[in-house]
């Protein structure tokens, strides 16, 4: 049942435990406890919106950084990430398979913020060889949203 | 007798008999009256809310770009009938030669005509569980034969029984014609109503003719395929399609699995009426069966929780709702309110917006009910239900 729940709130966070009960036959006292264990164990970490700010007219930059490191004595790349992520610049960090170790997800309000971030803070962590910088140019599909909305298909109103 | 009614007169006399004999559907006269007015949410709708899946869409595009343009097998493309043949056995246990016993049509609703003009004779009585979906009776008129509609009740939550059918077997009964989950009630029956229907059927050697359309579309119930009963598959037409479940209806393609001496027949007609189906529509239905299912999958999750959303709010505001078991639709009572369900359905429309479906267009029995379509969205579905408990508070008798 906590799957159910997962599911339904992936797709819409703002759905209440009254509407998830209905949903799922559950009691809203059941529900409300499920989430409640959730979000206190870390399966649920956050309820956000999924926003296109450039309607918003707010400047900001993203970019993929791919990150080479080298291994050294005695740390793992657990805390070379860690190093990384503590960065609230970093919004996401992953470990990878392919010619780079990591992949970090930086975003800045223009080009020069995230060029100093990569010069200025994670080119000079211990262990990191290389830093490869792709610049996102236009956003088409996030977090399983298309950004710009495509032409709605109309249904018949009745149908037999 | 006036010019006009004289022209309408030469009009009605080259009618043919047969064309005079069946109505117009129902709901014909609020396609004119939706269409004036803005801002209305339909719940009358009989298809998913979604767009094809992208594999299914893509292979139909890749098909074309090919040039696959031609005329395909009368029968259907023999890839499409062998993977349909194995996907049948897979989901429902039961064997079909993909050579003979297999017809790909025009929808569902295509092999139903075809079955019915092929089996029926002129006087052959079809008996057919009411309310049911609005295309049964008149196909068995068209072809010569006579609907017997027996009533259905919500307090046996819309199931028929054998006992219900024997009574109305006369020695014209050629076949029963049965569709499960049921549209417009959302009815299923289980697998030992179904296992009399058929003792019957074998009893006074009937036909089933077993449409199943919706299938997939079935929640927290279990779905039985009537050919699949021991003894059936010889006697029973099973109809079915990939409109709902891959929500594919407008590419109009669906099957018939039958008796190879019946697909014989369906095919002589079919063979002179489509030649065959689009040959797009079944290289989109062959990428559909051999294609990854999670869609459909994800989309019956998604309607079942759409569908409790529904039965919940149709309660909520006074109104009996038989839970439904399977397909997309709820069909409650709107009997508190002392109106005809087409009175109830008209004003709900003028004065609230919302569209629904009179119950009294899928036969007498659903006179006093209404059809709702839980294949949209959850707000939508909200605020429908926000406007109908308005109505209904102030039309409560």
């Amino acid at each position: 049942m906590l799957k159910d729940i997962l599911k339904i709130l992936e797709n819409d966070a703002r759905a209440t435990p009254k509407q998830i009960a209905v949903m799922t036959g559950m009691t809203q006292a059941e529900v409300t406890k499920t989430i409640k264990k959730a979000q206190d164990d870390r399966t649920i970490l956050k309820y956000k919106a999924i926003i296109n700010w450039d309607k918003a007219e707010n400047e900001h930059v993203l970019a993929w950084i791919g990150v080479k490191l080298e291994p050294q004595k005695d740390v793992g790349f657990d805390s070379i990430a860690q190093h990384i992520y503590r960065y609230p610049q970093a919004k996401s960090v992953y470990l990878v398979s392919g010619t780079v170790d990591l992949l970090v997800m930086v975003t800045g309000k223009n080009n020069h913020e995230i060029a100093d971030f990569v010069s200025q803070k994670l080119s000079h962590i211990d262990g990191v060889k290389e830093t490869v910088t792709q610049f996102i140019l236009k956003r088409y599909k996030e977090d399983g949203e298309v950004m710009e909305s495509e032409e709605v298909v109309k249904r018949q109103a009745v149908v037999l | 007798m006036t010019t006009q009614s004289k022209t309408q007169k030469h009009r009605i006399q080259h009618i043919s008999l047969r064309a005079n004999a069946i109505q117009p559907s129902g709901i014909r006269k609020f396609f004119d009256l939706l269409s004036s007015i803005d801002g209305v949410i339909s719940l009358g709708v009989g298809e998913p809310d979604y767009a094809t899946p992208w594999h299914i869409r893509e292979s139909a595009i890749e098909s074309i770009e090919k040039g696959q343009t031609m005329y395909t097998s009368n029968s259907g493309m023999p890839e499409l009938r062998k993977e349909l043949a194995r996907f049948l056995k897979n989901e429902y246990k039961v064997d079909y030669d993909p050579t003979s016993e297999l017809l790909i049509t025009v929808g569902c609703s295509e092999a139903l005509d075809l079955t019915m003009r092929a089996i029926i004779d002129p006087g052959d009585e079809v008996i057919i569980p009411n309310p049911c979906f609005v295309a049964y009776g008149s196909c068995v008129t068209l072809a010569g034969g006579k609907p017997v509609h027996i009533p259905t009740y919500e307090v046996n939550n819309f199931e028929i029984s054998a006992q219900d059918i024997e009574k109305y077997i006369t020695n014209k009964t050629r076949a029963i014609l049965i569709g499960y989950p049921s549209n417009p009630t959302g009815a299923v029956l289980r697998r030992q109503k179904l296992a009399e229907i058929a003792a019957l059927a074998i009893k006074y050697d009937l036909t089933v003719i077993s449409d199943e359309i919706y299938s997939k579309l079935v929640y927290g119930a279990e779905f039985t395929c009537f050919a699949s009963l021991p003894g059936m598959k010889e006697r029973t037409v099973f109809l079915g399609g990939f409109s709902k479940a891959y929500a594919m209806t407008g590419w109009r393609i669906g099957y018939a699995a039958a008796p190879k001496e019946i697909i014989a027949a369906m095919h002589k007609i079919h063979q002179y009426t489509m030649m065959c189906v689009s040959t797009m529509s079944q290289m989109a239905a062959l990428e559909a069966l051999k294609g990854d299912q999670d869609s459909v999958t994800e989309m019956v999750e998604d309607y079942n929780r759409r569908r409790q959303v529904m039965v919940k709010g149709l309660r909520d505001i006074g109104l009996t709702c038989y839970e439904p078991k399977g397909a997309f639709y709820c069909f409650p009572s709107i009997k508190c309110t002392g109106m005809t369900s087409e009175d109830f359905a008209e004003k709900l429309l003028s004065e609230e917006k919302v569209a629904v479906v009179p119950g009294s267009a899928f036969g007498k029995c659903g006179e006093g009910y209404i059809r709702c379509c839980y294949a949209t969205s959850l707000a939508d579905i909200e605020e429908a239900l926000k406007r109908m408990g308005r109505f209904v508070k102030k039309n409560k008798k």
